[in-house]
């Protein structure tokens, strides 16, 4: 009887040491497969994002911190479809399209990425600059800081290197929990007003125009094009899917995190501030009023958000092109390797960075076109994102179920309704009442 | 103006641009999905949007101009 104890106990012991392995060699997996998700999340808090945020925070104070929650699973069920697709077909967004929609609807997705793209780029530098000059640093140097670490990320010629050095970045943009925690806010006024959905004010214009504000920051074309291209050149295979998921799922919660933090620290730091028109004149009004580390938090939390957009939108572009044309597109590349690939990645950075040097540069008009631009792409790169993701051809077993078409197309639609209209508010202001 | 095109061209010819892409559009000629309904009609509804889109672009840059704001 006893016997038979100690050997059950023998058993259990096993059983747990077998899971606990499995566990560990679990994340040890996940570990090395991480990266595209969490990065592609992370930058999607770009500079532009940081300003939705901050004017959000100071608007409307905590009370929509619920609807920020939301966004979590909309930007998630759309990006986990990029990893199927791209660990599948191992063809980036873009050659996906050519290939499947032929070469009209390929040249337009790939051309109008390439400008939105480096219009985006602008406002990262804009966003970097603009948060440097807080420090007393000039934008040149700034601009050319930029491009010296940025060249330095791929100089390497290794993917594993350049995902590493951009998961520090993503890391710093975490910057915004401590501030928070900081500000010391009233954490049961946070959550009471928080938390639960209502919309403060009744449904405005201006309540709208915020909401789709922050609905267009969520998914943005890049984000598509660039995780489908990171998936396959990390070399994620269909057994990693679910790695991949993971990794967008935890990204996912970072995004929305640091957004909620962020609202937190601006509401709390400026609480009788209801008008921002920028993350880094926030930033200046907060050393002047409340402290200068706070302050200079903000500052580092959006520099560091303009980098990391930075980052990942050049290389978007740049596998695009690389894609299109057949050119070698891989970070694991020398620069020697594939020249063309690196040329575009370079040519698309320096020039964005010479835009905000010029004097005089329309860079409100360029911030403003960018909305503009980015709905004329937006749909088609989600609505063929999942016609390809319901072939059977091409994605066989992983093809969308009943259940994924349903949330994927009710996503896709509310994003292409919310990002439409707020980019005709962008043309046309005034037109719901803001 | 004719000749200023045709040094482009004759330029972009030497480092194969032009023939780059005729060569794109040849290999991505006919598209490979199957066009079945929801396609057909998800690539039509996408046509009527962009057409949409481009229709108030350019209304609004009309009237930019119209107010001479450019």
């Amino acid at each position: 009887m006893f016997g038979v104890k100690n050997g059950e106990r023998l058993n259990l012991l096993a059983s747990m040491y077998y899971r606990y392995r499995k566990l560990i060699r679990a994340i040890q997996i996940y570990l090395i497969l991480a990266g595209p998700g969490i990065l592609v999340m992370v930058a999607d808090n770009d500079a532009g994002g940081i300003t939705t945020y901050v004017a959000t925070g100071a608007r409307y104070h905590y009370d929509l911190i619920w609807f920020l929650i939301l966004l979590g699973p909309i930007a998630y069920f759309v990006q986990e479809m990029t990893v199927r697709l791209g660990a599948v077909t191992k063809h980036g967004h873009a050659e996906a399209i050519f290939s499947a929609f032929g070469w009209f609807w390929g040249w337009f997705s790939f051309l109008d990425l390439a400008l939105v793209n480096w219009l985006t780029l602008i406002t990262e530098f804009i966003g970097m600059t603009t948060a440097a000059a807080i420090f007393g640093i000039p934008p040149a140097l700034t601009v050319a800081i930029v491009i010296l670490i940025m060249a330095f990320m791929v100089i390497q010629g290794r993917y594993w290197t350049w995902e590493k050095i951009a998961l520090f970045f993503a890391a710093i943009n975490l910057i915004y929990i401590p501030l928070a925690i900081y500000s010391q806010p009233r954490w049961d006024v946070v959550l009471k007003t928080g938390i639960i959905p209502h919309f403060p004010g009744g449904f405005t214009g201006t309540l709208f125009f915020f909401l789709m504000a922050n609905i267009g920051t969520t998914i943005a074309p890049w984000m598509v094009f660039f995780q489908q291209s990171a998936v396959v050149d990390k070399g994620i295979k269909e057994k990693d899917i679910s790695f991949g998921k993971l990794d967008t799922f935890i990204g996912s919660m970072f995004t929305v995190i640091v957004a909620v933090f962020i609202i937190i620290a601006t509401h709390t730091l400026l609480p009788d501030v209801t008008d921002v028109q920028s993350a880094a004149q926030a930033a200046q009004q907060i050393m002047e009023q409340h402290s200068r580390l706070a302050g200079a938090l903000l500052a580092i939390g959006l520099f560091d958000a303009g980098l990391l957009g930075a980052i990942c939108i050049s290389l978007s572009s740049s596998w695009a092109f690389g894609e299109v044309f057949g050119w070698a597109h891989s970070l694991n590349n020398k620069i020697r390797e594939a020249p063309w690939f690196y040329g575009a990645y370079f040519f698309a950075l320096i020039t964005a960075g010479i835009v905000v040097l010029i004097p005089g540069a329309p860079l409100v008009l360029i911030t403003l076109f960018v909305q503009v631009v980015a709905v004329t792409l937006l749909p088609a790169a989600l609505v063929f994102l999942i016609l390809l993701l319901n072939n059977d051809e091409i994605m066989g077993k992983y093809k969308n179920t009943l259940l994924q078409n349903i949330i994927s197309w009710g996503t896709v639609i509310l994003i292409i309704i919310l990002s439409t209209l707020y980019g005709i508010s962008v043309l046309f202001p005034g037109l719901f009442g803001v | 103006m004719k000749s200023v095109i045709g040094q482009i061209k004759k330029m972009a010819g030497k480092i194969g641009f032009f023939r780059q892409v005729k060569e794109i559009n040849a290999k991505y000629a006919k598209p490979k999905i199957k066009m079945t309904p929801m396609v057909k009609y998800a690539l039509l509804l996408l046509r009527i949007y962009l057409i949409v889109l481009v229709l108030l672009l350019g209304y609004k840059f009309f009237t930019m101009i119209k107010g001479g704001v450019i």
